[in-house]
């Protein structure tokens, strides 16, 4: 007779998201799952909508990256209509990408999960938050604050607003950049870069104090899959996928993401509405891969901005000899790294003159019966892939997101941190295993709001149920 | 005793939470204003009792939803309407015209390789509702917060506002959806 602990809701997402850990008949654990609770069904009602319409409604699917969302659609749509963009459209979407890129990692990093690095895993939740770092360090949460405030505004100066602006279409952008803004936005680059080496001062600390308890953080092996620019850089708007398994080989490299279904599947489990994205060629779930910012720091050659190649380069060396660097903890190392180079590119892209230019827009009509746009988001790669009628009305729509391709990594996680901490005989669940679960979870960052939503941290209420419905202990917090 | 306040996420996409920590700098000025006992961006689990003003994010969808109405309504002198997912249902509700049964097979059986099943195992996941309601349709609604999202401005208005004592009368510039 198996038994089943609940931990259950994940609060911090509202009982969206729930843990429960299998044990077997010796008590052991042999499975866990990370349950999302939410869905909304883009991918049906989008049906019957204008290509045209479709960045606005998209972008809906998450607040927390709108204009990644934004982005791929149009992308998407450039491919419908088969047109190449001006240059100045793609650099003003390349822009609109890191400034996406910076407020959501400064606001995983700064309103999430520093309240744990800096106030403690164990301090009172009731004040573990962005308020309660506030009242404990206000001048390096306003720090953070004003780092995700610089990102957010790029994204206002582009596009008139800063939440679901509609600003991207197929075929190029609507307005161009005003030239009186240009300087406003450089003047925020030293700040912006010190804020940044703030950030990694912060977090290395919190390497050296958690040394022992890294290891245990989602520590395996697995495929990391991202874009790479055609020479093997860091790539975040238009790139090729490259895959690296978990000893650093590269088993593909070049692949079009127009053609992500020849790679990609996706499984159901009945006890979640996430699916889980696998590798085709491994089938599920062997094919599990991880996306975002410790898959693409890790498959890249190079990075084209100096401090953040140089930064690049220590995050290597943790790998050892492996060549690519497994634990999920270092997702945070690698979302800071990513920060710095969004400023440093934004700062290069500023400072390009073809940013200015007026011609921004390919006109056209549909040329093609259906197209895929496929970018970098915060979390990893996200592809849109859309039918369409003679006249540009959706016929299907299909959305591969970020979080869900690290869902099968997610519970592999929770998996490991489980069989490590829970002493299933015991029937008991410690504290420590709260803590876990949740940092353990966290450090993907999973923005359920893409499939469902979810934000930030995990307070846990877990329950061990037995078989027969006994609930042998609880913890909550 | 400062004000309690509490935010809350039910079907929409978060944009309505971001927007408020778009309030920048004056989120340091409202952490002394108020206390926050609950919300997507904190650590409480259980939607305390006793809170003065809570602002509630999206359309009511799946059975989850619907009983964390019920208990910011019972627990909440001031129910805030935040954004249009909540006030109209908004992108949230543009499945209804749709069958749900439809909504899901697409998602789960006809975009699926593997396992191919509309996930239904409801000990583990909130069940979804037929549509998606806006908040006034299942419980009484106090404040209504236009905009997808509405903006920080509008955001620390409307708190403001609320925070001493008065129910808010929104200035036409604020008075706009999408
Ligand atoms: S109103 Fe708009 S911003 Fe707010 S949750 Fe709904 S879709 Fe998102």
């Amino acid at each position: 007779m198996s038994k089943t602990i609940t931990l259950a809701p994940v609060t911090r997402i509202e009982g969206h998201a729930k843990i429960t850990i299998q044990l077997d008949d010796n008590n052991d654990v042999i499975d866990a799952r990370f349950h999302v609770n939410e869905f909304r069904g883009f991918e049906k009602f989008t049906e019957g909508r204008l290509l045209w319409e479709m960045p606005g409604i998209t972008s809906r699917i998450c607040g927390i990256c709108p204009a990644s969302h934004l982005l791929t659609s149009a992308k998407a749509g450039d491919d419908i209509l088969a047109v190449e963009i001006p240059e100045t459209a793609e650099k003003l979407r390349r822009l609109l990408t890191l400034a996406q890129w910076l407020q959501s990692h400064a606001l995983s990093f700064f309103h999430l999960s520093a309240p744990d690095f800096l106030l403690g895993f164990d301090s009172n939740p009731a004040t573990r938050n962005v308020f309660g770092l506030i009242a404990a360090d206000k001048e390096f949460t306003k720090r953070g604050i004003r780092l995700r405030k610089y990102g957010q505004e790029i994204i206002e100066i582009l596009g008139g607003r800063r939440i679901h602006t509609p600003w991207t279409v197929p075929g190029g952008v609507r307005e161009p950049l005003d030239p009186t803004k240009k300087d406003y936005m450089l003047g925020w680059i030293p700040e912006a870069k010190e804020t940044v080496g703030l950030a990694l001062d912060a977090l290395k600390k919190i390497h050296k104090k958690y040394a022992k308890e890294i290891p245990e953080f989602g520590n395996f092996r697995s495929l990391l899959v991202g874009l790479v620019s055609k020479d093997g850089g860091l790539e975040y708007y238009d790139g090729l996928l490259r895959i690296k398994d978990g000893n650093g080989n590269t088993i593909a490299d070049k692949l079009d993401p127009r053609k992500y279904f020849e790679y990609f599947g996706e499984a159901v489990e009945p006890w979640s509405y996430l699916k889980f994205p696998y590798y085709k060629p491994l089938d599920y779930p062997d094919g599990m891969y991880r996306v975002g910012p410790l898959a693409r720091v890790n498959i890249c050659d190079y990075i084209e901005t100096p401090m953040a190649e140089a930064e690049r380069k220590v995050f290597k060396a943790l790998s050892g000899n492996v060549g690519v660097v497994n634990n999920s903890f270092y997702y945070h190392y690698a979302r800071c790294i990513e920060m710095l180079f969004a400023v440093e590119k934004i700062e290069m892209l500023l400072k390009d003159p073809a940013l200015l230019g007026t011609n921004i827009r390919a006109q056209a009509s549909v040329n093609r019966p259906e197209g895929v746009g496929c970018t970098e988001a915060p979390r990893g790669v996200l592809f849109h892939h859309y039918k369409v009628n003679k006249d540009g009305v959706i016929l299907k729509a299909n959305l591969i997101i970020a979080t869900a391709q690290n869902n099968i990594a997610m519970n592999r996680t929770v998996r490991q941190i489980a069989a490590h901490f829970i002493d299933g005989k015991k029937g008991k669940i410690t504290e420590g295993i709260l803590n876990r679960v949740e940092a353990g979870i966290r450090c993907y960052d999973p923005c359920l709001s893409c499939s469902t939503h979810a934000l930030g941290q995990m307070p846990l209420h877990i329950e061990l149920v037995s078989a027969s419905g006994e609930v042998l202990d609880e913890v909550q917090r | 005793m400062k004000p309690r306040v509490a935010t809350a996420w039910l079907g929409g996409c978060s944009g309505c939470h971001m927007s408020f920590l778009d309030l920048d700098e004056r989120l340091i000025e409202l952490a002394d204003k108020i206390d926050l006992v609950y919300s997507p961006i904190a650590d409480v689990k259980e939607f305390p009792e006793n809170v003065d003003v809570t602002l509630v994010e999206g359309a009511v969808t799946n059975s989850e939803n619907e009983e964390l109405a019920h208990i910011i309504r019972k627990n909440s002198r001031l129910v805030v309407a935040f954004g249009d997912c909540a006030t109209t249902g908004n992108v949230t509700a543009m499945r209804n015209p749709f069958k749900l049964e439809d909504v899901e097979k697409r998602a789960y059986i006809e975009l699926a390789d593997k396992n191919p099943r509309i996930p239904d195992e409801y000990v583990t996941i909130a069940q979804l509702l037929n549509i998606a309601h806006p908040l006034h349709e299942i419980i009484k609604v106090d404040v209504w917060l236009h905009g997808c999202p509405p903006t920080a401005d509008q955001i620390w208005f409307t708190v403001n506002e609320l925070l001493q004592g008065k129910i808010p009368v929104l200035p036409p510039v604020y008075l706009r959806y999408g």
